[in-house]
C-alpha cells in the first residue's frame, strides 16, 4: 500500500467567540473583544483529540503541517511525527495563514486535509482547494453549519483513519455554509451556501447540513409551545437556548428574543436577552432554573453547537434533570437513528448527560432519544 | 394483450370510460327496485306508512336521489372499478400492512344475501337472535384460542376503535385500583400510528421510542421511559419493518415491573396465526382487525371489525353488551357495572362477525397456521426476487428474516436517477399492477409530496397467503422493469402513468376541498350548477 500523505491545519482562534456569547470569531476586532472577555483557545485541545486517533496509524501515514499552534504543536502532543512546512507569526495568525497553509498542502500533493475550525475556516478551504483535495473538518468553531465537519473531534479522527486505511475511498461533495456574523449578532440568520468541498463518503461520521423546517412542523411547534408555557413553574428561571424551535417559545410568550443567543424568562416575563455564561450564572444565582434547548437538525447536537453560553458550570448548577430538550419529530427523524449529541467541552459532564432523554415533541407528546458524545 | 411469458409483463391499458357521476345517469322515473304497495290488510291495521312519521320530521321536498335501473348501477360501479383498478381487477400485493387477502365470494353471500342475515333486526328479541349470537360467541371462543386471552369483545367497529377501547380498559383498570397517577402511554415509532393516536385521543400523554438499527425497539430506551406514570405500552410486533421482536416477553416484563399493562396490536396477525400468541409473551390485552387477518373486506373507512382480547383480570372492563352462553341459550349481558360502557349501537357489525366466523370455520385450526406459514414464505420469496434489483434497499436488521411484510426503500434509486417511490407507484399501473403502499409514517411537503419520516422513498408490499407464485413473480418482474427504466429512461417513469384511465393527479389538487367535492350538493356548488 502506498503511504498516504495527510495535511493538518488548525485555525487556532476558532471557537473563541462562543463561550463569551459573541456568536463567532471571524475578524480581528471580534477576536480582541473575545480575548478581553476571557475567551481561551480551544481548537488545539479538540484537534489533539482527533489527532490521537490518527496517531494510531503511525508509520503508515506521512503528516504535513504548519508550525506552532497551526498544527505542529497539536500533532506532537498527540504523538504524531510531522513534517513542518511554511512559517507563521505565532500568536497573530489570521485567515491568510490558513489560506497559505491550504495552498502549500495542496501543492505538496496531500491525499487529505484534516483541519480544525468553524464555518469561516471551511470557507477558506473552499476558496483554496475546492474539490481538488478531500477534507475532513474537526469541529472547533462557534458556527458549525457546514456538513464538512465530523460529529465530534473523535469522529473526525476516525473518518480520517478510515480514509487512510483504504486503497480507494469514495468521496462526496458537501455543502459549505456560513451565516453573516454581523447579521447573526443582530438576530437574523440566513445560512448561505458558499460552495462544496469533497469529503470521504463516511456518512455516519460527518454532519448533515442543518435541515430547514417543513410546513407541518409549524403546527406541531405551536402545540408544543402552548404545552411548555402551560407547564412553566412559578419563580423558576427558564433559560431559552438559541434556534428557531426555541424562539417559538419566546414568540408564544410575546417576548423579545435572540435567535442565536440565550434569553432568560421568569414568571412569563423577560429577564434578559442574549446573555453570556457569566451573566447566566449571575442571574440564576441560587434560584431554580430550567434550560430549554433544541437539537440541531441533521446533526443532533443539543449542547456545544451555537450555545456555548450554556457552559458545563451552568449545566451542573441547574442540574441535568432540569434540561428540557424541545424538538419536533421531523427534526429527530432527520438524524436517521443517530443519537442526540452533547459536546460541552467537559468530558465528565458529557458522560453524565449521556443515556436517554425524553424529548418534548408535541403537546402531551414525547420521544425517548439516546444521547451520546 | 396477453402477458409476455418471458418477461411476465403485460402490455396493459386501463379502461377509460370517463364515467359520469351517478347523479348524471338515468332518466326521470327510472327505477332499480319497485317497492310493492302495502297489502290492504296491513294498511287497514296500521294506516298509511307516512302517517306514522310526525309531520315535523317529514321532508318538504323529496331527496335528490339518483334514478337508475339495476343494469345501469351494475355497469356504473364495474366501470369505476375498472378505471381505478379495483381489488378484483389488479394484483394488490403492494398494499402492505393492510393484508389484502382474497375475500371468498361465498362468505360475502352468506353475510349479505342469506335471509338468515338479511332479515335480522337488532331490536328483535334475544330468543330470535340465537343464530347470530352463536356466531358471536363461537368467534369469541376462537379468538380466545388464537390469542391465548381469557375474554373477547366484538363490539369495536374498526382497529382504531379497538385500540381506543383498549386504552379505556387500561384506564378503568388502573382507576379501579385507586391508581390515578398513570397518565403516560409508551409506544414505538414503527408501531401502527393508531397505537399513539388512539391513547392520545383517550387522554394519555404519549412517549414514543425511536427504532434502532436492528429494527426492534431499544430495551434501554424503554427502561428509561418506564415509570410509575406509565399506564401501558401499546406495541405492534412485528412492527412495520416485518422484523419479529424475539425479546417481546422481556419488554412486557419490564413494563409489568413498574405496574404498567401491555397491549399488543395484532391488527395484522397474518404472520403469527397458530405460531405465537399474545398470551405467551405476557400481554394483558390485544386486538385483531378482522378485516385484515380474518378476511372481511376492507370497506373504505368501514364497516370493519376490531376484536378486543383481554385477560381474566381485565374482563369486567370490556365494553357491553357481553355475549354469553349458559350451555343452552345465548344471551346479551348488559349488567356490567365495571364496563367501559357501550361503544357502538346495537351489537356492532354483525355481518363482519359472520364473515370472520365463516372464514375461520372454512380454514380450521391447521388452516390458520398454514395461512401464517404461506404468508411468511411468500414474503421471503418476494424478498429474494427483489433484493438484487438495482436501486432498492432494505433498512434495519440487515440479513434478518422477516415475517409477513418488509419495508423497502428506493433511496439509492432516487439518489442515482431522481426517480423516487412516488414515480414508481405511478408507473406500476401501466403494467396492470396496483400502486404500492409507501408507509404509515408519511409527511408531506411541497417538493416531495410523499416524504417518509423514517424510511425515505418507502415501499411496503405484503404478499399474503392469497397470492400465487405467479402473482409474486409478476410483481417482482414489474419492479425490476421499472428500476431498469429509471436508469435508462428516467423521464418515462417520472411522467407516468401513460396507460391509465387518467394521468397523475397532483396532491394539492386532490386536497382542494372545493374541487374535490365530497357530496353532490358541494359538487353542484363547486361547478356552479345551481
Amino acid at each position: 500500500m502506498v503511504k498516504k500523505k495527510i495535511g493538518v491545519i488548525i485555525n487556532p482562534v476558532a471557537g473563541m467567540g462562543g463561550r463569551v456569547g459573541l456568536k463567532g470569531s471571524d475578524g480581528a476586532e471580534i477576536l480582541q473583544r473575545a480575548r478581553k472577555l476571557g475567551a481561551k483557545p480551544e481548537a488545539a485541545t479538540r484537534s489533539i483529540e482527533a489527532l490521537k486517533v490518527v496517531a494510531e496509524q503511525e508509520g503508515q501515514v506521512e503528516v504535513l503541517t504548519y508550525p506552532g499552534e497551526m498544527g505542529a504543536d497539536a500533532c506532537r502532543a498527540a504523538g504524531l511525527s510531522v513534517t513542518v512546512i511554511g512559517s507563521i507569526c505565532s500568536g497573530e495568525t489570521t485567515a491568510e495563514d490558513t489560506r497559505r497553509a491550504a495552498n502549500d498542502m495542496a501543492a505538496a500533493g496531500v491525499d487529505l486535509i484534516l483541519f480544525a475550525g468553524g464555518d469561516g475556516t471551511a470557507r477558506v478551504l473552499l476558496d483554496v482547494v475546492g474539490l481538488q483535495v478531500p477534507v475532513i473538518g474537526i469541529p472547533a468553531g462557534v458556527k458549525i453549519h457546514s456538513a464538512v465537519y465530523a460529529l465530534s473531534p473523535r469522529r473526525a479522527g476516525e473518518a480520517a483513519t478510515e480514509f487512510l486505511q483504504r486503497d480507494s475511498v469514495k468521496t462526496r461533495e458537501v455543502e459549505v455554509m456560513d451565516i453573516d456574523e454581523d447579521a447573526f449578532r443582530k438576530g437574523e440568520v440566513n445560512a448561505r451556501l458558499y460552495g462544496y468541498l469533497s469529503v470521504p463518503d463516511t456518512r455516519r461520521y460527518l454532519q448533515s447540513v442543518k435541515t430547514g423546517g417543513i410546513r407541518s412542523e409549524q403546527a406541531t411547534l405551536k402545540g408544543m409551545v402552548e404545552a411548555l408555557i402551560q407547564d412553566m413553574e412559578k419563580d423558576c428561571y427558564y433559560i431559552i437556548g438559541p434556534g428557531t424551535t426555541t424562539r417559538a417559545i419566546m414568540e408564544g410568550l410575546d417576548l423579545d428574543n435572540t435567535l442565536l443567543g440565550v434569553d432568560v424568562v421568569r414568571n412569563f416575563e423577560l429577564i434578559a436577552n442574549d446573555v453570556s455564561e457569566n451573566q447566566l450564572l449571575e442571574i440564576v444565582g441560587g434560584g431554580r432554573a430550567k434550560i430549554v434547548v433544541t437539537a440541531i437538525g441533521g446533526q443532533g447536537h443539543i449542547l456545544g453547537r451555537g450555545n456555548h453560553q450554556l457552559s458545563p458550570g451552568l449545566i451542573r448548577k441547574v442540574g441535568k434533570e432540569n434540561l428540557i430538550v424541545f424538538a419536533t419529530k421531523e427534526k429527530l427523524a432527520s438524524l436517521s437513528g443517530r443519537p442526540l449529541l452533547v459536546d460541552t467541552g467537559d468530558q465528565q459532564l458529557n458522560a453524565e448527560l449521556s443515556g436517554y432523554v425524553k424529548v418534548m415533541t408535541g403537546k402531551r407528546d414525547f420521544v425517548v432519544s439516546k444521547v451520546g458524545f | 394483450m396477453a402477458r409476455n411469458p418471458q418477461t411476465l409483463l403485460r402490455d396493459y391499458h386501463a379502461a377509460r370510460w370517463d364515467e359520469e357521476m351517478i347523479m348524471d345517469l338515468g332518466e326521470p322515473g327510472e327505477r332499480g327496485v319497485k317497492v310493492p304497495v302495502a297489502e290492504s290488510e296491513i294498511t287497514s291495521r296500521v294506516g298509511d306508512a307516512s302517517s306514522l312519521v310526525p309531520t315535523q320530521l317529514l321532508r318538504r321536498t323529496p331527496p335528490a336521489l339518483p334514478e337508475v335501473s339495476q343494469p345501469r348501477v351494475n355497469k356504473h360501479y364495474t366501470r369505476l372499478s375498472q378505471e381505478t383498478m379495483g381489488s378484483n381487477v389488479g394484483n394488490d400485493i403492494g398494499q402492505g400492512t393492510c393484508t389484502m387477502k382474497y375475500n371468498p365470494v361465498s362468505q360475502l353471500h352468506v353475510a349479505t344475501r342469506h335471509p338468515g342475515m338479511t332479515e335480522l333486526h337488532p331490536l328483535q328479541d334475544e330468543s330470535t337472535l340465537q343464530g347470530i349470537l352463536e356466531m358471536y360467541y363461537k368467534l369469541q371462543e376462537m379468538l380466545k384460542e388464537t390469542s391465548g386471552m381469557d375474554a373477547v369483545s366484538l363490539q369495536s367497529c374498526g382497529g382504531g376503535q379497538a385500540i381506543y377501547a383498549n386504552a379505556s380498559v387500561v384506564r378503568a383498570y388502573h382507576e379501579s385500583r385507586g391508581d390515578h397517577q398513570r397518565d403516560e402511554v409508551i409506544t414505538t415509532l414503527l408501531s401502527h400510528p393508531a397505537n399513539a393516536a388512539a391513547p392520545a385521543t383517550a387522554g394519555y400523554k404519549v412517549v414514543t421510542l425511536m427504532p434502532t438499527e436492528s429494527g426492534i425497539p431499544d430495551m434501554d430506551a424503554l427502561k428509561a421511559a418506564l415509570s410509575e406514570r406509565t399506564a401501558a405500552v401499546f406495541i405492534t410486533n412485528p412492527e412495520d419493518t416485518g422484523v419479529f421482536n424475539g425479546d417481546i416477553d422481556k419488554l412486557v416484563q419490564a413494563a409489568h415491573d413498574v405496574g404498567a399493562l401491555c397491549v399488543y396490536d395484532m391488527a395484522n396477525a397474518n404472520g403469527l396465526l397458530g405460531i405465537t400468541r399474545a398470551r405467551e409473551a405476557g400481554f394483558d390485552l390485544c386486538h385483531y382487525n378482522a378485516h385484515k387477518t380474518f378476511s372481511t373486506p376492507h370497506g373504505s373507512m368501514g364497516p370493519a371489525l376490531g376484536a378486543q382480547c383481554v385477560t381474566k383480570e381485565l374482563e369486567p372492563f370490556l365494553p357491553k353488551p357481553i355475549v354469553c352462553f349458559d350451555g343452552e341459550r345465548y344471551s346479551l349481558k348488559y349488567d356490567c357495572p365495571h364496563s367501559i360502557g357501550k361503544i357502538r349501537s346495537f351489537i356492532g357489525n354483525a355481518s363482519l362477525v359472520c364473515m370472520a366466523y365463516t372464514w375461520i370455520m372454512n380454514h380450521g385450526a391447521d388452516g390458520l397456521r398454514e395461512v401464517a406459514e404461506v404468508s411468511v414464505i411468500n414474503n421471503n420469496y418476494l424478498y429474494e426476487k427483489l433484493k438484487d434489483i438495482p436501486g432498492l434497499t432494505v433498512y434495519f436488521a440487515e440479513g434478518r428474516r422477516r415475517l409477513e411484510q418488509i419495508r423497502y426503500s428506493w433511496d439509492p434509486l432516487f439518489a442515482e436517477t431522481g426517480v423516487g417511490s412516488d414515480h414508481i407507484r405511478a408507473r406500476m399501473v401501466d403494467y396492470g399492477v396496483q400502486s404500492f403502499f409507501a408507509s404509515h409514517h408519511v409527511g408531506r411537503h411541497e417538493e416531495e409530496p410523499l416524504a417518509d419520516q423514517i424510511v425515505s422513498e418507502a415501499m411496503t408490499p405484503e404478499p399474503c397467503e392469497s397470492f400465487s407464485k405467479d402473482d409474486i413473480d409478476e410483481y417482482a418482474a414489474v419492479m425490476a422493469q421499472i428500476s431498469k427504466e429509471a436508469y435508462e429512461t428516467p423521464e418515462l417513469v417520472k411522467t407516468a402513468p401513460h396507460n391509465s384511465s387518467i394521468h397523475n393527479v397532483p396532491i394539492p389538487f386532490m386536497e382542494d376541498i372545493v374541487t374535490q367535492a365530497g357530496t353532490w350538493r358541494l359538487y353542484k356548488k363547486a361547478k356552479n350548477l345551481d
